[in-house]
């Protein structure tokens, strides 16, 4: 594989940028694999990536039904960051982290990591008790917090509402320094490029239409390609995770909803950090082209079309304004919407299932993407020890059915109740 | 903006509605015994389909009644609404 560094730029750019190397192939499907990742996501990608680098399993296959990086890894805000209260989410989401913060390197491949700080906006005493509570575990965890009064937050995001007529007026803060956004396309192409150079197929335009299953064990998948024969096989389809469980005969505790995101036209530098609303649901950042990245709540009813509808946008916006003032200056570019595998508590499942050698991974409910390298990581640890890891070993499916849910935030699917 | 005809008030739009989630899930008979399997279905286990589903939708800004909707969740498309009572 092609080194990408300074002088192979330069070495390219006397050919006129001609000659660069095929970043992935694209192969034929074989007639059997040692294992099949179906979904060619951001977490499917860096699965294969994981089962290749760290379990040296090289014999495997993604099958992606479109295009990689077509789904939620293309569609999403791009925020990283591990400011979770509860041990399970806090030590799974902080190993996350240090990924991360290393994948530019690891990957060869600018993913374009940016540690700007996540500061979530506290609008009375007592969410910033909730606040300073939650920052205080975070520590406790290893996990950088600290707390912003008015005073360091007028200088930081002057131009939040800090007036005395503000409906919702600041109080203070928690902020992450280490968390941030990644440049969400290069994520999925710099585990993709890395997984094809190690020797795993990406297998693009091919649908998995059904499952072999003989005596309980995995046998192979039916796709539009063709039958292929593995005994393991990684589910990563997020939103259709429902659809293809129903070919296994299974039912799931998720919902699938449509959750929006739109991008401003661009300006000059306004934000240099992650803000989220504390009075509502509305997160914000700007992207290097200057587009003012938003997002917030779910359109709030069973979908599986990846776009939203006007009423939603409105109201989540409207939120924005009531943060900035100034947002509403600003014409919106364009909105988009991709589809959260919605899970009963708010948490994911990286787990084994009942059948032998069909491992699951969903349930990422809108906070899949900064989950990415963890989710991958994780997942090729189980799906190659035929064990969950110790940091995803909570995350388990019959969690429902023994009531250990991990239902940090209490809000399950229905999240613009909570 | 989806349409919603309410079967009390008639078509209004969405912004009056608030939504209840699948209608096809039946709460287990409280009188009888009831298996945890059962219990964890209803409160957790979800169809979930791509295409016709059958959910409660609320006219909270309006006559304030729970009813039926039958919903394409791939295209937003309503086919019909019912009292809650009443067969989709």
């Amino acid at each position: 594989m092609q080194k990408y560094s300074i002088f192979s730029l330069i070495k390219n750019a006397f050919t006129n940028h001609q000659n660069w190397d095929v970043v992935w192939r694209d192969p034929v499907p074989k007639k059997e694999y040692d294992a099949i990742i179906i979904g060619g996501g951001g977490h499917g990608l860096a699965t294969a990536y994981y089962l290749a680098k760290e379990h040296k399993i090289t014999n495997v296959a993604i099958l992606e039904k479109g295009w990689i990086g077509g789904g939620n890894v293309g569609r999403n805000t791009t925020i990283l960051r591990s400011n979770y209260m509860w041990d399970v989410n806090s030590l799974f989401y902080e190993h996350g982290m240090k990924l991360w913060e290393n994948l530019s390197q690891e990957l060869n491949y600018n993913v374009m990591y940016s540690p700007r700080g996540i500061i979530n906006l506290a609008h009375s005493d007592a969410q910033l008790n909730t606040y300073s509570r939650r920052g205080n575990s975070m520590r406790l965890n290893g996990i950088d917090a600290i707390m912003l009064g008015r005073k360091e937050l007028k200088k930081m995001i002057p131009f939040a509402d800090f007036s005395a007529s503000a409906r919702f007026p600041i109080f203070g803060a928690l902020m992450q320094p280490r968390g941030g956004t990644a440049r969400h396309d290069a994520v999925a192409w710099g585990y993709a490029r890395q997984a094809d150079s190690m020797g795993v197929d990406i297998i693009q335009h091919c649908e998995v239409t059904g499952f072999d299953i003989e005596n309980g064990k995995v046998k192979g998948v039916q796709t539009s390609r063709g039958n292929i024969k593995t005994k393991k096989i990684g589910l990563c389809v997020a939103g259709s995770t429902s659809l293809l469980a129903e070919k296994l005969n299974m039912k799931l505790p998720i919902e699938a909803h449509v959750l929006q995101a739109c991008v401003s036209e661009p300006v000059k530098p306004f934000l240099d950090n992650v803000v989220t609303f504390g009075a509502g649901h509305f997160y914000c950042s700007q992207s290097d082209k200057g587009e003012m990245v938003m997002g917030g709540d779910l359109d709030g009813y069973n979908s599986y079309a990846q776009r939203g509808n006007l009423p939603t946008l409105q109201h989540v916006l409207s939120e924005g304004v009531a943060m900035f003032p100034n947002l509403s200056r600003l014409k919106i570019l364009r909105t988009w919407g991709g589809i959260m595998d919605m899970s009963m508590d708010g948490s994911p499942v990286i787990d084994k299932s009942h059948i032998e050698g069909l491992y699951l991974n969903f349930g990422w409910c809108y906070g899949g993407f900064k989950a990415t390298p963890v989710s991958g990581w994780t997942f090729a640890h189980t799906i190659a020890q035929d064990r969950p890891h110790k940091l995803n070993e909570k995350f388990k499916l019959n969690r429902f059915n023994t009531g250990h849910l991990i239902d940090e935030k209490g809000v399950g699917t229905k999240t613009w109740i909570g | 903006m989806l349409e919603i005809k309410c079967p009390y008030c008639g078509k209004r739009s969405q912004n009056e509605f608030s939504y209840g989630g699948d209608a096809s899930v039946k709460r287990p008979e409280l009188a009888k015994e009831v298996l945890d399997k059962d219990w964890d279905d209803f409160v957790y286990y979800r169809k979930n389909p791509r295409g016709k589903h059958q959910e409660f939708w609320h006219h909270i800004s309006g006559c304030r009644q729970w009813f039926k909707v039958l919903r394409n969740t791939a295209t937003h498309e309503i086919f019909k609404t019912a009292k809650i009572d009443e067969e989709l």
